[in-house]
Formats: structure tokens, sequence, C-alpha cells
């Protein structure tokens, strides 16, 4: 079982929880969200209580992340989308906090299962179809029609638009899911290698270098994953938020 | 090696996906990661848009605000510096020209004023001299008045030493004046 890749998604009950027959049982995974929220806000929040005018190093990274997603959605979606910025920022630094805390040996990553991250792109995509009409009314269905279009094709752009935007979310999800569940799932086979290499004796020892190597460029690469995944689900988020925002493409 | 090894694996995680429990798409530990979701991020939400975000914005704001307080201040001060060394370079010139004036003003009243003592004491010495000429010129036309009357007598003394007897007065005058003016 210890190198069996698919255990560390397990999800196993701490405080067993039921209610009205569905189990809410608080897991390791809840643990590893409470751990998440409480490892971002204990940082962003000790690290500006000095509010220095010269700031420190660390209030420098609290600073380089607010101006980091600030920059993100003023270029996605103009000064107007500065209303989202408390959600894409929880969001970014949810997600980042989660995937890198998942870097730890036997910690569990919150981001590798799909409900989750499908559970946040709902959250983005509710927001932009909830604003986008609370905003424009009906206008905001000019959405799924470009302009510029010949009448004759228009009916098969419209489904086409309608199409990608209905998949926004799961492509969204599946994004993050797939790539932290991949990268974790290698890393681990790879480990499980050198382990079973390893007790093959003194050639299975010489042959264990080999996914040794491999283990620890994943290591490195898996937190490039774990960046690039948090900034890519932000970065799409503004862009979402941009057409609830400007519907008129 | 490397490669049935990986293959292992991976059948071993296709065998869990079959059997339903590949723990990702266990549906049944959906409604607690919902649920736990939805507490976590609300409330890290709450304290991102309550707390957190306002006061590095202000913290960012305060920032921006004093740079362009401090540059503003800055190009205030320059200014200032810049105006009170033109009224220092004013002054040094006034000051200068002024000095140079006093200095002129000085060496004009100390030449003036050299100029009449030395006038002063040079009429004073004239005066002097003409004076001591005129004495001189006294003493001396006294003198040589005073010669003939001397020599008349020395005359006459001589005379009655030599020849005894006396000569008048106007004879011996006579010839004094006969032998002074014989002399030049």
């Amino acid at each position: 079982m210890a190198n069996d890749p698919i255990h560390q998604f397990q999800i196993s009950k701490i405080i067993p929880i039921e209610v009205g027959g569905l189990d809410f049982s608080f897991t390791n995974s809840s643990l590893f969200m409470v751990a998440t929220v409480a490892a971002a806000s204990g940082f962003l929040f000790l690290t500006t209580s000095n509010r220095g005018m010269v700031p420190s190093r660390m209030q420098s990274i609290s600073e380089m992340c607010y101006e980091f997603v600030a920059s993100m959605l003023r270029d996605g979606a103009g000064s107007a989308g500065m209303r989202f910025f408390p959600m894409v920022f929880s969001l970014f630094m949810f997600v980042l906090v989660a995937n890198l805390l998942g870097m730890f040996p036997y910690f569990f990553t919150v981001t590798s299962h799909i409900i989750v991250t499908f559970a946040l792109a709902i959250l983005v995509i509710g927001t932009v179809v909830v604003y986008g009409f609370m905003k424009h009314g009906l206008g905001f269905l000019n959405l799924f029609v470009p302009s510029g279009v010949p009448g004759m094709l228009l009916p098969l752009v419209v489904l086409i638009e309608v199409i990608s935007f209905l998949s926004r979310p799961i492509s969204l999800s599946v994004r993050l899911f797939a790539n932290m569940l991949a990268g974790h799932i290698t890393l681990k086979v790879f480990a499980g290698f050198v382990t079973s290499l390893g007790a093959l004796g003194a050639l299975g020892i010489g042959g264990a270098i080999l996914p040794l190597v491999m283990t620890v460029a994943l290591t490195g690469l898996e937190f490039l994953v774990a960046f690039l995944q948090a900034y890519v689900f932000a970065v799409l988020t503004c862009m979402y938020l941009n057409d609830a925002l400007h519907p008129g493409h | 090696m490397l490669v049935t090894a990986a293959h292992a694996a991976t059948e071993q995680a296709a065998e869990h996906a079959a059997e339903g429990n590949f723990p990702p798409f266990d549906s049944s530990t959906f409604a607690s990661q919902l649920l736990w979701l939805a507490i976590t991020f609300g409330l890290f939400y709450l304290f991102m848009s309550r707390v957190v975000l306002p006061r590095i914005g202000s913290i960012l704001e305060t920032r921006r605000d004093r740079i362009a307080q401090d540059l503003n201040e800055a190009s205030r001060l320059k200014e200032e510096a810049d105006q009170a060394f033109a009224a220092y370079e004013q002054e040094l010139a006034d000051a200068k020209s002024k000095a140079h004036e006093i200095a002129q003003a000085a060496r004009d009243a100390a030449k003036s004023d050299a100029d009449d003592e030395r006038a002063k004491v040079e009429a004073d010495v004239a005066g002097k001299l003409e004076k001591a000429e005129a004495e001189i010129a006294a003493v001396k036309k006294k003198a040589l008045a005073e010669v003939g009357a001397i020599a008349a007598d020395t005359t006459a003394a001589i005379v009655s030493q030599l020849i005894g007897g006396t000569v008048t007065k106007a004879k011996l005058n006579a010839a004094v004046k006969a032998a002074a003016e014989g002399r030049d």
C-alpha cells in the first residue's frame, strides 16, 4: 500500500459528522483546507501588521502578491474589474497555498480533488453570469453574438460560443485538478521506483539513481506547476470576469 | 525495469478507477469537501476582503502618497535653496560693490586729508622760512649797519693808540666808508 500512487488522494475522516444522511465529516481534506486558509491568512496578516513604510522582506512578499494580482486583474479586466479584486486575490492565494502545501511529503493536496476545483470554477462562472445579467440585463447575451459575423453563419457561431462558455467551468477545474493529480502521481511513481529498485541489491541501488534524479527534477517542476496553475486559474478568472464587465467583445 | 514498474503503477491506478474508489471521483466525499471548502474559503474571502486587502492597500497608498509628498517637498526645498543661493549671490555682489565704494571713499578721504595736512605743513614751513629769512635779513642789515660804527670805534681806538689824539667822528666815518667801499 505504501507504493500505491493513489493512496495519497485518499480521504479519511477525522471527525465524523453526518447531517440528514449526508456525510459532512471533518476529513484530512478539510484539515488541509483549514491549514491552507490559516497559513495564507496568517502570513498575509502577520507580515503586514507593522504597516512598515519601508517594508520588511516578509511584508514585501505580501505586497508583491497584492500587486501581482492587482496588475493581473487590471490588465485582464480593466479598472472596473477591481471590484472583484478580493475574490480573485482569495482564489489565487487559496489555490497557490493549497498547491504548495501539497508539495510537503505526507500532506494532502486539496486541489487534487475535482470537486474542489470544480466548486471554485463554478464560483467564478457563477459570479460572471450573475454580475453580467445584473449589470447588462439581457445585453449580457451579446457575449454569444460576436459582431461582424454574416447572418448565415450566426446560428452556428452562437452555438459554438455557447458551448465554449459552458465548457469554461469544466476546463478551468479539470486543468487545475489534472495537473495536481498527475504531478503527484508521477512523483510518487518515480519515488516508488527508487525504493523498489533499491530493494534489489547492489545493482538495484545503482539503477535507482536514475529515478532518484527524476524525482528531484520533478519536485522542482511540481513547484513550478503549483505556482503556474494558481496563476493560470487567476488569469482565466480575470478574462472571464472581463466578459461579465464588457460583454460586447 | 522502469517501464514495467511504471506499467504496474498505472495499472494499479487504473484498477482503482475501475473499482470506483478512485478517491477524486468518489462522490461520497463530495458533500463534506464542498461544505468545508465553502466554510474555509468563505472565511478566507471575508478575512481577505475585510482585513488584509484594505490593510495592504492602505500601506501601498500611504507609501505612494508619502513618496509624492516627499518629492514635492524636495522640489520645494530645492527651489528655496536656489532662491536663497540667488539672494546670497545678490547680497554678496552688493556687499562687494559697497565695500569697494567704502574703500574708495576712505582712500579719497585719506588722500585729501593727507593733501590738506601737507599743504598746511608746507604753508607753515614756508611761513617760518620766510620769517626766518626776514629775521636773518633784519639781523644782517642791523649787523651791517653796526659794522660801520664798530669799525669807526675800532679805528678811533687804533688811531688814538697809534698816533695819540682824537679824530672827529665825521672824518672817521668817511674814512671807514671809503675803506669799505675800496675793499669792495
